[in-house]
């Protein structure tokens, strides 16, 4: 098992996974007993599971607790409320501006990964299949601009923004997004479309298709799995994003959720917690359930796009 | 290669073709025309502005006003004159190394344990990952509140426990706010290194691992030869990635402590934030960023041949 580069160690792991698919053992798990398991498993990962989701937890329950309940740890047993109560969620909904800026980010975010997509797909089927001259620079140049990040770029490209005329608009973001969207789903895509087999296109060819009709009915429809975990991926990427967010948009109702929770809830109420919370909480809800139902596209978009 | 040689004889154009038949046909033409949105975007607001920046940093630009070029002023009034700059940097440096540290060794155990064969195991995988999809501000604000000075649950619990008299004041002093915010990058961050470790693992065969128990390896020696040296290019590819973002991370801090307590905890991203945008200081903002580019190189240079290394070194000993 010497693999000297990157790529044959990726094939080894494929290699890998062909064979773990043809062992049907149950692997060593019999030489442990239920008590040995406990301690050896169980315990360690309800530690760890309970580390990583306590703070949701606290944050979900903040956000229903009534503002008696807030700050007074003495009365009331802190870890659970017997009145929950809707106030901070119905006030950020119908007596703030939190309905626009979701909107601002769920508009943002679906228009970058669209365009993002887009363009990943030309340039990812460019590099991998119509291998012009200078393919494999092409493909080594997007993948170092997947290692630029935007906390070294911000400064400059708000002048750039400036320039062009877009500050404070939706389209400075839906614009700059996608610089690192784009260089994600193309090398998620490079992965995909090497998998689709060339006969079917040399076919496609001798038949006297175009390149073009190639790739819309015959590549992209094999791609969908790709296609859907690439979009998955870079909405919650762009829900995520904060630092071009806060740099680029001034005015309050064109703000994005994020950037919005951290600077118009920071009042001196100290029963803000409430508020907040409800902020922070209907702010991630919707990538959670959008999460739930696509999981596995999700983990192999993290795990494929490390494995190229 | 015969596959090739066909396509290219098909896709090759007769020669009596219009210019046009040969700019929608040419194999160049072509790729140059799938590549143009792509190159367009990362090279209008990538490219242009990552020279634009380097640029920036060695004028007097300010918000508002054009710059003159003054070479490196910026870099040695920096270096020279700016504690906070020299504190951000050195804090970056330990905010990446052991928040990186502990993530690896964390996210490593986490997979080892997750590869188990066991119930509800994807179930498992799904929640673990929660972290990492709740944008990070919003999870940094409910830890802002878990910190809170007067009002932490922690403090709390612990004081219910009898472990403690007196509130921990997290963000208010200096090193426990360092360490504060350490914690919740790793925290943050641990389900990515933990689910893509994982990925790596799974396609390790089980029969090695019977191989090695038969030949009486324990459990440390198996991890230690066999595990481990499968897992290497995964581990040189996710430490790479979590290096880079630790180092640049912004929202984190900027959530939560906006560099305070007495500028604790500016990283190079926040302060650049703070003297670029917020001070109007385009130009003194835009060094501090260039200045993180050698550090990024040297850390993504580290990870990557480091680990590499290693591994040649193991495939030559064979």
């Amino acid at each position: 098992m010497s693999n000297n580069t990157l790529s044959s160690g990726t094939a080894t792991i494929t290699e890998g996974a062909k064979h773990l698919a043809d062992d049907h053992s149950d692997g060593m798990s019999y030489l442990e007993t239920t008590r040995s398991r406990l301690v050896t498993l169980w315990l360690p990962l309800g530690l760890i599971t309970f580390v990583l989701l306590f703070p949701f937890y606290w944050m979900a329950l903040t956000a229903i607790k009534p503002d008696h309940q807030l700050l007074d740890f003495e009365t009331y047993n802190p870890l659970w409320t017997w009145e929950p109560t809707f106030k901070h969620i119905h006030k950020l909904l119908f007596e703030s501006n939190y309905p626009r800026w979701l909107w601002n980010t769920m508009y943002v975010a679906f228009a970058a990964t669209f365009l993002s997509l887009m363009a990943s797909v030309f340039s990812a089927y460019a590099i991998v299949r119509l291998r012009f001259r200078g393919a494999q620079t092409m493909g080594a140049l997007i993948f170092l601009a997947y290692l630029v990040p935007p906390s070294i770029l911000f400064i400059p490209l708000s002048t750039v923004i400036v320039a062009y005329g877009l500050f404070d608009s939706p389209l400075a973001l839906i614009l700059t997004y996608p610089t690192i969207l784009i260089p994600f789903c193309t090398w998620l895509l490079m992965g995909y479309f090497k998998t689709i087999p060339y006969e079917l296109e040399e076919c496609a060819l001798i038949d006297g298709a175009t390149r073009w009709q190639i790739l819309i009915k015959i590549i992209l429809p094999l791609a969908v799995p790709g296609l859907i975990s690439a979009s998955i991926f870079a909405l919650t990427l762009c829900w995520n994003e904060f630092i071009y967010a806060l740099t680029f948009i001034s005015s309050v109702p064109n703000k994005t959720v994020p950037v919005a929770v951290v600077n118009e809830f920071v009042d001196g109420d100290i029963f803000r917690w409430g508020s907040l919370m409800a902020g922070a909480l209907v702010g991630s809800l919707p990538l959670v359930i959008l999460y739930s139902f696509f999981v596995e596209y999700y983990v192999s978009a993290m795990t494929g796009a490390v494995k190229e | 290669m015969t596959a090739t040689a066909s396509l290219q004889r098909v896709s090759a154009p007769p020669p009596d073709l219009s210019t046009w038949e040969r700019l929608k046909s040419n194999r160049d033409w072509l790729g140059f025309w799938f590549m143009l949105p792509t190159a367009a975007i990362l090279i209008l607001f990538l490219a242009y502005p990552l020279g634009k920046g380097v640029w920036m940093s060695l004028t007097d630009v300010k918000i508002g006003r054009a710059g003159q070029f003054i070479g490196l002023e910026n870099y040695h009034e920096l270096i020279v004159y700016d504690k906070t700059f020299r504190n951000s940097t050195l804090f970056t440096i330990a905010y990446t190394a052991v928040a990186s540290a502990f993530k690896f060794a964390i996210g490593l155990y986490l997979a080892l344990l997750l590869n188990n064969n066991m119930r509800f195991k994807s179930f498992v995988r799904s929640i673990i990952l929660i972290p990492f999809i709740v944008p990070t501000v919003l999870s940094a604000i409910a830890f802002w509140w878990i910190f809170d000075s007067q009002f932490s649950i922690i403090s709390w619990s612990l004081k219910k426990a009898g472990l403690l008299s007196e509130n921990i004041n997290f963000l208010g002093d200096p090193f426990m706010a360092q360490a504060t915010v350490i914690f919740c990058n790793i925290w943050r961050g641990i389900p990515f290194v933990a689910i893509t470790l994982l990925a790596g693992l799974q396609t390790v065969s089980p029969s090695l691992y019977e191989a090695a128990t038969l030949d009486g390896a324990t459990r440390w020696q198996i991890f230690r030869h066999i595990t481990y040296p499968l897992l290497t290019p995964i581990i040189a590819v996710v430490m790479t990635f979590s290096v880079l973002f630790t180092f640049t991370d912004f929202q984190l801090i900027w959530a939560m402590t906006r560099g305070g307590p007495v500028n604790a905890t500016h990283l190079m991203a926040t302060y650049s934030y703070q003297k670029g945008i917020l001070g109007g200081q385009l130009g003194e903002g835009a060094a501090i960023a260039t200045a993180m580019v050698p550090f990024l190189l040297a850390a993504i240079m580290v990870s990557w041949f480091g680990l590499q290394q290693r591994k040649w070194q193991q495939g030559a000993k064979e």
